[in-house]
């Protein structure tokens, strides 16, 4: 058995999977001011008569990190930053304290300034005093050569409770983006560990057996110790878990558009060959860029519960959402109440949904009856305008060989999967205006629960070998070893499988099966006057996107 | 909460690095040449500023090629797809300035081009054919800009845009580089002041050997800035050659990232398309992210070399005099342009020159004989007899933009009366009026 939890602002859908069918799904209220107790009630609540030795895997989501971000309730972050030249270094100064330290490593990873032990034991010192436990330590270009960062934190005293290393984060270059990264994971390392250790004694009382995992942002998961350490990959995790749904119940291999029509936003995705896009660069939080992995996933500001006002003689719908639908006792029309109107949802006061309806009418001059279809359809048109522009600037993306710009991958969908609460009653008004089959899954309302049960273990891995320095360096792992001169492109690529399968196992140890892959493989030749004197090599490797497809769709039993 | 940093100006980065194109594996025109760069650009997080906006580059058609150049025998034969992509990234870049989606753009992209000349028998100086005029040739095509100036500041002497606009007073083309005795291409003195119709619109400052940052900036404020004051352009466009810095390997002259950033903040160009720079590793990567922080309006003062030290950049006072009086001399005979230009021409009705044209690549040597028509009227009817050792005999006969009635009809009758058998391979007719290129 195979459970799926998502924690979403309003509500905490969870599901029990069994050979391939939903068997129950449950969605409960979520305690925002008590995240844990709604995790504990809705596994009890769902897992009730369930044998303990059967539950094979837990898969949680949950918006606890992405929460403590948005209202502050984070640890006091000390940064100790060895900016180097570039940009002013007083922009990304987001921790309480900020040290600019000396010191600079360059984009080969050769150390140019050693940084200045002195200059670190004061920071240190001046921590110390102002009771700061939680530290980032971030330096430019620290992917291509981790000492310096490595060498600042053997300089400070032992009493901190938690310090994130900046290369540890990713093996992408972004500097501000690294510093926010190792920023925010050191701001929630608290929040997160508490959490965390709660759940593992939870579990651990229930007597159930399966190992726990977390959801990341990027549609995979990560076994629950090791996120202790990675809290800031479990953010924002909540779209990522809705994209997986949708393709566990509509396995799709063409290129698709996935829609996930909520309350107050529809977010859009992507697939390329039935794989999920990823953001470029990382996920944004709270105003922070980061280089957490994520799927690429775009919030429109519209939705079943968006408000609808008229402006002249034109009907606006959202971007903001005032309350529930009239029908539900809300303060302002709303598609849910057209969906209501045109019988097409039976919900709350009908009644009052047909008010707001005739009066939106009376103002427009039009009937109640094309009121409703015109909400319908126009909410319709918007998602596909801005999915198809998103679509545009996705295809757009700057190239940089020409290879891929005489032979470019261009995506173009060829159906739509849409999912969330109000989907399936907007299916012809969405066909109409995105010109594609529309396909609304059974479960669409718990995809997201189903999603969260049956993501897979991710990972990634950046390799840089320098052969004319000898050095290979993987960032991720904090490693730095010495190569031949001979070293190849193919034994790059060897040695990234082999520490991403030995990373893999950390960080998900049943994940034995997972299938590997190289997506980033370039070697240049690098010359001095007219010579070459070594070759700069780059590698990325993953574990392959994966997703088991439901077997066969069952409603399995709401409880 | 908004972490990300706004630019003051919107601008627009075009960046092709080809990582599939090398002149040959060795070559400082290699794969190699902006990876550094790219890092850089990547790690100082560039991109996510708000109103930094990164453009895909597309292959520049044919006719684009031929609105400029005049390739012996096609332009296929001579140009290889990195040429047609660095040229339009060089056009996506002026296009997204002139619609205004951005302020100012700048395209990163190689190979460069401002050795090639109208003419392209093959490469020379790295360059095949030339980003720059092609892309403001397209601009004034699509566009209302008819004064251009670019500010030339390659360490070497754009010989193929000097060649290109020498007949047009439109474009004035103002070079800074390291005097021609010193190195290639061996030209750019201030002789060299421009073609009968429009004398004085080529300007060429060599600078001494070792110039230092001081020299540069001297030369920016009290020669370039005030030209331009006169000469009110519509569009300027800055021929962003990198190989003035301290460490470039082919090079002797000492200007620095923080140097480049200024002097891009000053003259405040409308776009700037890269040329040359072979400092990889110690130059590019900290240069280019200069220019990018000083267009966008941003605060530059931190970017700096790793090895940066202010004797690198530091000048003679020798140097320092003989900068002052070289800028006096050109910045006067700028201002006598008209004077000079009755002076040399009066009285005659067409001038003719002849010159040896190397192609260093291929060891070629072209001959040309051109003469052009002296006219009050338009930029003047001009008609180039070119051959090469390699036996390639053509006639290019170009009528300008804004040729007038008599240039048109005198062009239009070269090209009908002139019999092929002479010209093996051979007789062009760029036709700017309407827009084409003619061959027979
Ligand atoms: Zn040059
Ligand atoms: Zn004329």
């Amino acid at each position: 058995m195979l459970i799926g939890l998502d924690m979403g602002d309003t509500h905490t859908d969870a599901v029990l999977i069994e050979g391939g069918k939903v068997i129950r799904h449950r969605k409960s209220l979520t305690d925002r001011e008590d995240p844990l107790e709604t995790i504990r009630k809705a596994l009890e609540e769902l897992l009730s008569s369930c044998p303990a030795e059967e539950i094979q895997r837990i898969n949680l989501s949950t918006t606890l990190c992405t929460n403590a971000v948005a209202t502050g309730q984070v640890s006091p972050v000390g940064l100790l930053l060895e900016p180097g030249p570039g940009l002013n270094p007083g922009l990304f100064a987001c921790g309480q304290k900020n040290f600019f330290l000396q010191g600079y490593v360059d984009h080969r990873g050769k150390s140019v300034f050693p940084p200045n032990r002195g200059e670190i034991e004061e920071a240190d010192r001046e921590l110390q005093r102002a009771g700061i436990k939680h530290l980032a330590i971030v330096g430019k270009f620290s992917p291509r050569n981790p000492e310096h960062e490595l060498f600042i934190r053997q300089c400070l005293s032992p009493h901190y409770e938690f310090i994130t290393l900046g290369h540890r984060v990713s093996g992408k270059l972004n500097f501000p983006r690294r510093i926010y990264t190792a920023y925010l994971n050191s701001a929630v390392y608290s929040t997160y560990s508490v959490f965390a250790q709660a759940m593992e004694r939870f579990i651990e009382e229930k007597g159930w057996k399966g190992p726990v995992y977390v959801l990341k942002a990027d549609g995979g998961t990560l076994s629950l110790s090791p996120s202790r350490s990675l809290p800031v990959e479990t953010i924002l995790s909540g779209p990522s878990a809705s994209i997986m749904g949708a393709l566990a119940l509509t396995p799709v291999v063409d290129d698709a558009l996935i829609l996930d029509i909520g309350g107050t936003t529809t977010d859009v995705a992507f697939l390329a060959e039935g794989i999920p896009l990823l953001e470029p660069q990382g996920i944004t939080l709270g105003g922070y860029p980061t280089l957490v992995r994520a799927l690429l996933s775009y919030p429109l500001p519209i939705g079943g519960d968006s408000q609808i006002k008229i402006e002249g003689n034109r009907l606006l719908i959202g971007p903001l959402r005032l309350g529930p639908c009239r029908a539900l006792g809300g303060p302002c029309p709303t598609p849910t109440d057209a969906l209501i109107y045109l019988n097409r949802l039976e919900l709350g006061d009908k009644a009052e949904a047909k008010k707001a309806i005739q009066e939106l009418a009376h103002h427009l001059g039009l009937s109640p009856e094309k009121t409703a279809t015109t909400i319908l359809r126009e909410m319709a048109s918007f998602i596909a305008e801005k999915a198809w522009r998103l679509l545009e600037k996705i295809n757009s993306r700057p190239v940089y060989t020409i290879k891929e710009l005489l032979l470019p991958r261009i995506l173009k969908p060829k159906k739509v999967i849409a999912i969330g609460g109000p989907a399936f009653y907007l299916q012809r008004e969405l066909e109409e205006a995105l010109g594609l089959p529309v396909e609304v899954p059974s479960l669409a309302p718990v995809a997201n629960a189903i999603g969260a049960a049956l993501s897979q273990p991710t990972a990634e891995l950046t390799l840089l070998a320098d052969t004319a320095l000898g050095v290979l360096t993987v960032p991720e792992e904090g490693l730095k070893e010495k190569i031949p001169s001979s070293f190849t492109l193919e034994q790059a690529k060897e040695r990234a499988l082999s520490l991403l399968r030995q990373r893999l196992s950390r960080l998900a140890p049943q994940s034995q099966g997972a299938e590997l892959e190289v997506v980033e493989a370039q070697s240049f030749n690098m010359v001095e006057g007219f010579y070459t004197i070594g070759r700069n090599i780059r590698v990325k490797v993953q574990v392959k996107p994966k997703i088991t497809p439901l077997r066969g769709e069952s409603n399995g039993k709401a409880i | 909460m908004e972490r990300l940093y706004k630019a003051k100006n919107r601008l627009g980065l075009v960046f092709f690095p080809a990582f599939d194109w090398a002149i040959s594996p060795t070559h400082p025109e290699r794969e190699e040449r902006l990876l550094y760069t790219q890092d850089q650009i990547l790690e100082e997080g560039l991109k996510d500023i708000e109103g930094i906006e990164e453009y895909r580059a597309y292959l520049a058609p044919d006719n684009e090629v031929e609105r400029v150049h005049i390739c012996v025998p096609d332009v296929r034969s001579r140009v290889t797809e990195a040429h047609l992509v660095a040229a339009g990234g060089a056009i996506v870049a002026g296009r997204k300035v002139l619609e205004g989606e951005v302020d100012k753009a700048f395209a990163l992209v190689r190979p460069p081009g401002h050795h090639a000349f109208r003419i392209v028998h093959g490469a020379r100086g790295f360059c095949t054919i030339n980003n720059e005029a092609i892309m403001i040739e397209h601009l004034r095509r699509h566009y209302k800009i008819k004064k251009v100036a670019i500010v030339d500041t390659d360490c070497h002497h754009g010989d193929g845009t000097q060649d290109i606009y020498w007949h047009d007073k439109d474009t004035l083309y103002i070079s800074i580089h390291q005097d021609g005795r010193t190195l290639y291409p061996g030209t750019g003195f201030l002789e060299e002041f421009g073609g009968p119709n429009a004398y004085g619109y080529n300007l060429n400052l060599p600078l001494p050997p070792e110039t230092g940052e001081e020299g540069f900036l001297y030369a920016l404020e009290n020669f370039v800035l005030p030209v331009l004051e006169d000469f009110k352009p519509d569009l300027i466009v800055n021929s962003a050659g990198q190989d003035n810095h301290y460490s470039d390997p082919i090079t002797n002259m000492r200007f620095s990232a923080q140097g480049y950033a200024r002097l891009n903040d000053r003259l405040n160009p409308h776009i700037a398309v890269l040329e040359g720079g072979y400092s990889i590793e110690g130059a590019l990567p900290y240069v280019n992210v200069g220019i990018i922080l000083a267009l966008a309006g941003l605060d530059y003062s931190f970017v700096r070399e790793p090895d940066y030290s202010p004797e690198k950049v530091s000048q003679s006072p020798r140097i320092t005099d003989y900068i002052a009086r070289l800028c006096e001399e050109t910045l006067q005979a700028w201002q006598k342009r008209e004077e000079l230009r009755a002076r040399h021409f009066q009285g005659k009705d067409r001038v003719t020159r002849r010159r040896r044209i190397y192609y260093d690549t291929e060891g070629l040597m072209e001959y040309q004989q051109e003469t052009t028509l002296i006219c009050e009227e338009c930029a003047g009817l001009s008609w180039i007899d070119s051959h090469t050792d390699r036996g390639s005999h053509i006639l290019a006969i170009f009528i300008p933009r804004d040729a007038c009635a008599r240039c048109q009809k005198e062009g239009h009758a070269l090209f009908e009366q002139t019999e092929t058998t002479f010209y093996r391979d051979g007789i062009y007719l760029q036709d700017r009026v309407e827009d084409v290129l003619l061959k027979k």
